[in-house]
């Protein structure tokens, strides 16, 4: 309990005095995973949506898949990625390991199939509404998918919500291609990790509040600007 | 939210900044137990002073160390690891290995200790009565340095770890993980000295063994090999190789203490090995 | 006038898995008025209006359109037995299928005003549609369907579960855009609304075209039994 305490005074005086550290990696934290959140989201979006309006010969074999990817150990994405961009590897040319690069790789591969699997069933439901009156206005494809987006958008905003917060909180892979590197690639995952490892559980205690305050402050905004549980909203 | 807005504005440019002032940077790999004892704090500003040099450092167990350095994805290593350091540069991978400094290993354990080890006449004989009393020892159980070290003197005692059960924990993990563990279960655990005086959660443990000689912990550095892996930043590894055995080094690892103990000692020679 | 009419159904059948649902029917409609399609519960109604929309699969025969088959659903539009609302405004429903056939937002918005005062929604543009109410839901979509100056409207019951007032409001639309030359092919339950707007009769029986008549000859004077039957009252199996 001691530890717990200490870390929450710790927290408070790191965020009050604006240590110069904690913004760094916190700063770190958000650009990795927001980045990767963007990226991730304008390929599992439209990929979703494609996946509930076009019927074709595998089409649930992929959407097993993609559900089965959501459990993909984050470690195990980050030893492919590390191998994928080491310099013994096929892609150590582009020079990308141990940058933020390449843990926003990572992240990308780790969120897609998150959100992807969260966006398409909302979208499959809303397909099997507007089904009959697309189809009989004869939209083309890529408008059908365009109405789909637009009209669950809240819905794909919680899908995005749910891979920000998968990705925050991420620290298998980011570790590995990352290499927590000081002032280069440490954000907040590993830097806990870290100082968990040296026996410093206050400090690791307190990044921890840090970050989940942040991440409670990144959804609030962003119901915030959505203006989500208006009435009548959809 | 405006002043958040704009602290977070200029800690970004901050960041940039500073990232943007060291002239060259390098990688190098060096091991958890170096990284723990809070030395690479102390050289590193210096090195970027002295060398305009950033030197950045990726603190893995020795294994991974010595895969990064193989797949060249680092400019050099700094490991603890004789016989994977020499096997290291007769497969091609370094150029060359050179001492830089040793620190020892040491015996920590519950303060009660029930084997007894305080009063042991060596660290052969400290492991015999630990696992005679079958008394709960933690191994890193992580192929690093430490590890290698903590098996070779349990073949002299004449044990053999892969088969002791029960008592005998094997965590993989790195040094603070593995002390943390240590300290719930009140275990014996051969530790660096350096990363027993750095760390922070000592309730119930106590150093109880040092001094033999078997257990100095030697460190060397190794440039990893261009004529391997032409892209590696090898002018600069050397660069810093010079200043790691140079006069201003040496003062500030043997000037380096925890609590008013000093933890390394330099060793470097003149010529490369 | 009409590129999409005359229309001739030869032996057109709609099929599900293999099985007949509806048809073969053998039918020509003429460019002018209204057709009602009416029959009891699961004669095919709903059907033979998707087939000739083009959203069942003809499984035989052929459908001829005036015009080429891939143009023919441009021309038409298809209003719901249960509309379907798009989860946005009354005006953004509107404005819709033009937006979809490429108009620009600014026109397509004032037309969208247009429809909306002329089926009695112009004060709810900006209401949510899934939150309306059965009828205004209704208007809606006649509207949303009607605003592309389709030739051919289809209507699966549209009346089905209105009170008399919004019923009574909706079939003025319906005939005012028969008087403004819009083909009507709607299905019914409600003989009265049948004897109100039609001027052609289909009687639907297992699938089958059962009777093809005008009105009012078709009400007083049915020439199979089973039509006579039904317009009694009576359960026809």
């Amino acid at each position: 309990m001691v530890d717990i305490w200490s870390g929450l005074v710790q927290a408070f005086w790191l965020v009050a005095t604006l240590d110069a550290e904690l913004l760094e990696i916190a700063l770190r934290s958000l650009e990795v995973t927001l980045s990767a959140l963007v990226i991730a989201s304008l390929i599992a979006l439209p990929l979703a949506a494609f996946l509930a309006v076009r019927r074709f010969r595998f089409r649930r074999t992929v959407i097993a898949v993609l559900n089965a990817l959501m459990g993909l150990p984050p470690v195990v994405v980050g030893l492919v990625v590390y191998v994928l961009l080491s310099r013994a590897g096929p892609l150590g040319v582009l020079g990308l390991l141990f940058t933020p690069t390449a843990m926003v790789i990572a992240q990308v591969i780790i969120l897609v199939p998150l959100i992807a699997s969260v966006a398409h069933q909302s979208i499959r439901d809303l397909w099997q509404e507007y089904h009959d009156l697309l189809i009989s206005m004869n939209v083309t494809q890529g408008q059908k998918i365009r109405t789909l987006l637009w009209d669950s958008r809240r819905a794909l905003l919680t899908a995005a919500l749910a891979g920000f917060g998968r990705g925050i909180g991420e620290v298998g892979a980011i570790m590995i291609v990352g290499g927590n590197i000081d002032h280069a690639t440490r954000v907040l995952t590993t830097a806990i990790a870290l100082e968990t490892g040296k026996g410093n559980f206050a400090l690791a205690l307190a990044l921890g509040f840090v970050l989940i305050a942040l991440a409670i402050a990144v959804n609030l905004a962003i119901h915030a600007l959505s203006r989500t549980e208006r009435e009548g909203r959809w | 939210m405006k002043h958040l807005a704009l602290t977070l504005a200029l800690a970004a440019i901050g960041t940039a900044a500073t990232a943007a002032t060291a002239a060259e940077t390098m990688k190098m790999a060096v091991t958890t137990s170096f990284h723990n004892s809070g030395l690479a704090d102390v050289l590193l500003p210096q090195i970027a002073a002295d060398l305009d040099l950033e030197v950045q450092l990726l603190v893995v167990g020795t294994g991974q160390a010595i895969r990064l350095g193989e797949a060249g994805d680092v400019d050099a290593i700094l490991v603890h690891s004789r016989s994977a350091e020499e096997t290291f540069v007769a497969a091609g991978h370094g150029t060359h290995r050179r001492e830089i400094m040793y620190n020892d290993f040491v015996f920590i354990g519950p303060d009660t200790d029930p084997a007894n080890i305080a009063e042991a006449p060596s660290a052969v004989e400290a492991l015999q009565r630990i696992a005679a009393t079958e008394a709960p020892f933690v191994s890193r159980g992580d192929d690093s340095g430490t590890h290698k070290k903590e098996l070779s003197l349990w073949a002299e005692a004449g044990r053999d770890p892969a088969v002791l059960h029960d008592w005998y924990k094997p965590v993989g993990a790195g040094m603070g993980a593995a002390l943390n563990t240590a300290a719930g279960m009140g275990a014996y655990i051969m530790s660096d000295r350096a990363s027993w005086l750095n760390f922070g959660n000592t309730d119930g443990l106590a150093l109880l063994f040092s001094g033999d000689p078997v257990l100095f912990n030697q460190y060397a550095y190794l440039p990893v090999d261009p004529a391997r892996h032409a892209h590696v930043k090898h002018a600069l590894a050397l660069k810093l190789e010079d200043w790691l055995v140079s006069a201003t080094a040496k003062e500030l690892i043997d000037g380096y203490e925890i609590g008013g103990e000093a933890l390394f000692v330099f060793n470097a020679e003149e010529q490369a090995q | 006038m009409s590129a999409l009419f005359p229309v001739r159904l030869e032996a057109a059948r709609a099929t599900r898995r293999g099985k007949t649902l509806v048809g073969p029917i053998d039918l020509e409609l003429a460019g002018q008025g209204t057709t009602v399609v009416i029959g009891p519960n699961g004669a095919g109604k709903t059907t033979f209006l998707s087939l000739l929309h083009g959203t069942a699969r003809l499984g035989g025969g052929r459908i001829r359109w005036n015009c080429p088959t891939e143009e023919a659903r441009h021309h038409q539009c298809f209003v719901f037995q249960q509309p379907v609302m798009l989860r946005r405004t009354v005006l953004q429903n509107l404005t819709f299928p033009l937006r979809m056939r490429g108009m620009a937002r600014g026109p397509a918005e004032d037309k969208a005003r247009t429809w909306a005062a002329r089926v009695g929604l112009g004060g709810m543009l900006t209401r949510q549609a899934p939150v309306l109410s059965g009828g205004e839901r209704q208007k809606l979509a006649l509207a949303r369907a009607m605003i592309t100056e389709p030739q051919l409207m289809f209507l699966d019951e549209p009346c089905a579960s209105l009170d008399g007032r919004a019923m009574r409001e909706i079939e003025e639309i319906l005939q005012e855009a028969r008087a403004g030359g819009m083909r009507l092919i709607l299905s019914t339950h409600d003989m009265g609304q049948a004897r109100r707007l039609a001027d052609e009769v289909l009687f639907l029986l297992h699938g089958k075209l059962h009777e093809h008549g005008r009105t009012p000859e078709f009400f007083t004077s049915p020439e199979t039994p089973q039509a006579r039957a039904f317009l009694q009252g009576d359960i026809v199996e």
